[in-house]
C-alpha cells in the first residue's frame, strides 16, 4: 500500500509515493485521482462482467469461491478507493471494520443457532 | 483551528490576570467541529453509523440466507430472478459510485459547477437503479411473490426494500445538497459536507455488491 497525502487536504502536493511522473507532472492532484477513479470504475466493471460471466459457466466448486473472492474485492476498491479509507484516520477503520466484523460474526451467529436446532 | 477568536496580544499583556478573557470568550465553533481528535466530528459520527449500519444488513442479509430456501407453494428465487436485468441495475449503481467520487473530487477543487453536475448525474443513476427495482417488484408479484407468500418473499422484500429507501434516501440528500449548493446555503466546509454523503452513497453502493452476489448469482 503506498502511503499518500491524505485527500482531504485540498491543494495538497502528490506525497512520496504518487509517483507523479508516470502520469504527467503537469497533473494537479485532484486531477490525478480523478484518472485513478476512472481506472478503479473500470476496474470494477470487469470484475462485474465476470461475476455474471461465472453465473452462466458451469464451473462447479469453483463458482461460489470465485463469484466470494469477486465480490471482497469490489468491496474493497469502492471502500479504499472510493471512500478514501486508505488515506483517513485509522478510527474511521476501526469503526467500519468493527461494525462489518460484527455482521459478520451476527450471520455465523444466526447459521450457527440454525443448525443447532435443526439437528436436534 | 485557524478560526479560533484569540485576544490581541497587546490587549492581553495590558489586562490583570483576573480579568483575561475566559473560554466563554473563545468562538468554539470550529474547534468544536474536530473536538480533541483533530478529526472531523461529523466525519467521526457519518463512519460510526455506516459501522452500525453494517450491523443492520448484516442482520437481513443473514436472515434473507436463511431463509430464501422456504419458498411454501409460492415461486422460487431462480424462476423469478432476471440476471441479465439485475446486472444491468448493479452497473448502473456502481457508476453511480463513480461520479459521486468525482464530485467530492470536484467539491475539493472548489469546482461549484461540476460539483452539482456530478451530484445530479449520481442522483439520476440512483433513480434509475431504483425504477428498475419498482419493476423487478411489479414482476415479481405479478408472478405470485407477494410480501406474505413465503418466507423466502418477506425476506427478500425486506432486504431489497431497506436497500431500496437506503438509495431513495440518497438520491434526496444529493438532490438536496445539489440545491444547496446552487443557493450558497451550507455552512462551513463545503467539500466535506459533499465528501459525508459520498460515503453514505458509497455504502448504499458495496451493500448492493454484497446483495448481488449473495442474493441473485448464488443459487438457493
Amino acid at each position: 500500500m503506498t502511503t499518500v497525502e491524505p485527500t482531504s487536504h485540498p491543494g495538497a502536493e502528490p506525497a512520496v509515493g504518487v509517483a507523479p511522473e508516470e502520469e504527467g507532472a503537469h497533473l494537479t492532484y485532484e486531477e490525478h485521482s480523478d484518472r485513478e477513479y476512472f481506472k478503479v470504475a473500470v476496474i470494477l466493471a470487469v470484475l462485474t462482467a465476470m461475476e455474471v460471466a461465472a453465473s452462466y459457466l458451469e464451473l462447479g466448486v469453483l463458482f461460489i469461491p470465485l463469484l466470494i473472492v469477486l465480490m471482497v474485492i469490489k468491496f474493497a476498491l469502492v471502500v479504499l478507493f472510493f471512500m478514501h479509507l486508505r488515506h483517513d484516520a485509522r478510527i474511521f477503520h476501526f469503526l467500519f471494520w468493527s461494525g462489518l466484523f460484527l455482521a459478520v460474526a451476527v450471520y455465523v451467529a444466526a447459521l450457527a443457532t440454525f443448525e443447532f436446532f435443526l439437528s436436534s | 483551528m485557524a478560526d479560533v477568536t484569540l485576544p490581541a496580544a497587546g490587549v492581553a499583556a495590558a489586562a490583570p490576570a483576573e480579568h483575561e478573557p475566559g473560554p466563554a470568550h473563545v468562538e468554539h465553533g470550529p474547534v468544536d467541529s474536530h473536538g480533541t481528535t483533530g478529526l472531523s466530528n461529523n466525519k467521526l459520527a457519518m463512519w460510526l453509523f455506516l459501522g452500525s449500519d453494517c450491523l443492520l444488513f448484516g442482520g437481513l442479509i443473514s436472515t434473507y440466507m436463511l431463509y430464501r430456501g422456504r419458498t411454501q407453494n409460492g415461486p422460487k428465487p431462480d424462476q423469478l430472478y432476471e440476471i441479465p436485468f439485475t446486472s444491468v441495475s448493479s452497473f448502473v449503481l456502481l457508476m453511480s459510485s463513480l461520479t459521486m467520487v468525482l464530485a467530492v473530487s470536484a467539491a475539493r477543487r472548489h469546482d461549484h459547477q461540476r460539483t452539482r453536475l456530478w451530484l445530479v448525474t449520481t442522483a439520476l443513476l440512483g433513480a434509475t437503479f431504483i425504477g428498475g427495482q419498482v419493476f423487478e417488484f411489479t414482476s415479481f408479484y405479478r408472478e405470485g411473490l407477494g410480501f406474505t407468500t413465503s418466507l423466502f418473499g418477506s425476506s427478500f422484500y425486506t432486504l431489497t426494500g431497506f436497500h431500496g429507501a437506503h438509495v431513495t434516501l440518497g438520491i434526496i440528500m444529493l438532490l438536496s445538497l445539489a440545491a444547496m449548493t446552487l443557493r450558497g446555503r451550507i455552512p462551513g466546509d463545503r467539500a466535506e459536507v459533499v465528501e459525508l454523503v459520498g460515503l453514505y452513497w458509497h455504502f448504499v453502493d458495496i451493500v448492493w455488491i454484497v446483495i448481488f452476489t449473495l442474493v441473485y448469482l448464488i443459487p438457493a
